[in-house]
């Protein structure tokens, strides 16, 4: 058997982004700019094309986090309430706040960007749910990755190339090292300082799913874990690890959030409100789905 | 809905550097056989009917079909994308067609400009302001709790 002769390729840079979906994205366009001020490089290494990577890769049909800051329309304080509520009082408010402090401009961003977010006559954001809005967003990812690929060129960007650790260096990430999966090289990234922005753990408990079910996933199949084990294996601190969101595919839907119940209103048939199917554990994403759901019409009527 | 290849109108992207779905599908799951210049999906069960590959394929030859188990065989869903809007055509088993047409972005393919055109000087890397902003926030300082 002829053993493949690999070729190892070392690439040197400054900031290493590990990952290519919506929030590595984010953080070459943030980072390309401080980086071009002090002449440093920024490298992004995807497993995918990053046109169509990561969780937002089939798009979406809403944003489901906008504070609406600029009109008054929450505070920060309201978001991290909201969340504080929602994980049953888990969570880090630290972090949804500097998350909900920023989230807005991330937003319009992408508004100037190209994404097709819905206004209403007078302009304003359409809103379904209090914290949701509606968008066209076939070509969300495509639009965000093509931000990014603007800010730090594409030859900073590696696609097709998976990441399987951290390079250390005594206590320190160094980079990181993987392979291509479309050429017989090896991959060794060095770094000054590196992100790491792989996405969460899907197929983490076997499905009751059978048939065509069989592995179907409302979190995409291929995140595998890959952000928790790399950032574990460099020592890095975890946090926020206590709660799971587990949404279980049901006919037609993959999980409780999105347009078919906020936009359309639907309802389940079957059942009454209080008898209501939802995870084990977790209410409805957003309290607006109950108020919503008017529970004095007929339980046949689809609004 | 699974994709799956329709062999009789796949050319292997004869035409091109690389396969269409091979170089977009995030899971990988896109082999092309060199042999007969066809594609196929290699795992359907680890698809997550993203439809990219629908949607890039240049003969249409990625196509949709129901879940086996349950959905009954005669329907069709196929969509052609442009820079600007995307198509989809819904033919059902009695003959009826239907068509909707969404918009998928607002500006030029290749136009997005990381700072979305907004003013930019900052300068306090240790400050709280993202370098877009707070103009880009539409307030005139980062908020506080």
């Amino acid at each position: 058997m002829k053993v493949a002769d690999f070729e190892t390729v070392e690439v040197r840079t400054d900031l290493l982004i590990v990952g290519g979906g919506m929030a590595a994205c984010g953080a070459a366009v943030e980072a390309a700019y401080w980086a071009k001020k002090h002449n440093l490089t920024v490298t992004l290494v995807d497993k995918a094309a990053v046109d169509r990577s990561g969780a937002v890769a089939m798009g979406l049909s809403a944003i489901n986090q906008y504070v609406g800051l600029k009109d008054g329309e929450n505070t920060l304080e309201d978001y991290v309430r909201y969340v504080k509520n929602d994980l049953m009082g888990i969570t880090r408010e630290d972090l949804v706040a500097n998350i909900a402090r920023h989230v807005d401009s991330s937003v319009h961003l992408f508004e100037k960007w190209g994404l097709p977010i819905w206004t209403d006559e007078e302009g304003k954001y359409v809103h379904e749910g209090r914290w949701q809005l509606m968008i066209n967003g076939e070509s969300y990812k495509v639009v965000v990755a093509e931000a990014a690929k603007n800010a730090i060129g594409l030859d900073n960007i590696y696609e097709r190339i998976f990441i399987v650790g951290p390079l250390m260096e005594g206590n320190r990430c160094a980079g990181a090292i993987g392979f291509s999966v479309r050429e017989n090289k090896f991959y060794v990234f060095k770094a000054k300082a590196t992100l790491v922005a792989m996405g969460g753990a899907v197929h983490v408990f076997k499905p009751r799913s059978s048939g065509e079910g069989l592995g179907r996933a409302w979190y995409p199949p291929w995140n595998s874990g890959s952000s928790a084990y790399f950032t574990i294996q460099a020592g890095a601190e975890m946090t926020c690890q206590e709660v799971r969101f587990i949404p279980v595919r049901f006919k037609d839907a993959y999980g409780p959030v999105g347009a078919w119940f906020l936009l359309f209103k639907s309802r389940r048939r079957t059942h009454s409100v209080r008898t209501t199917w939802r995870p084990a554990g977790l209410s409805w994403r957003t309290g607006s789905l109950m108020e919503r759901s008017n529970r004095f019409r007929p339980t046949s009527a689809i609004t | 809905m699974p994709s799956y290849v329709n062999p009789e109108k796949c050319d292997g992207c004869k035409a091109l550097d690389k396969t269409a779905c091979q170089h977009i599908c995030p899971n990988d799951l896109m082999v092309l056989n060199a042999d007969i210049m066809k594609a196929y999906k290699r795992d359907p069960a680890m698809c997550w009917e993203c439809y990219n590959c629908v949607k890039i394929c240049p003969t249409q030859a990625v196509e949709v079909r129901g879940y086996a188990d349950f959905v009954p065989l005669g329907a069709s869903v196929t969509c052609m994308r442009s820079t600007d809007a995307i198509m989809w055509t819904l033919k059902f088993r009695n003959g009826t067609l239907k068509r909707f047409k969404f918009p998928i972005r607002t500006t030029p393919e290749g136009t997005a400009v990381p700072n979305g055109g907004w003013e930019v000087s900052n300068d306090d890397l240790n400050g709280p302001a993202l370098f877009t902003e707070p103009a880009s926030l539409g307030l005139s300082e980062v908020a506080k709790l």
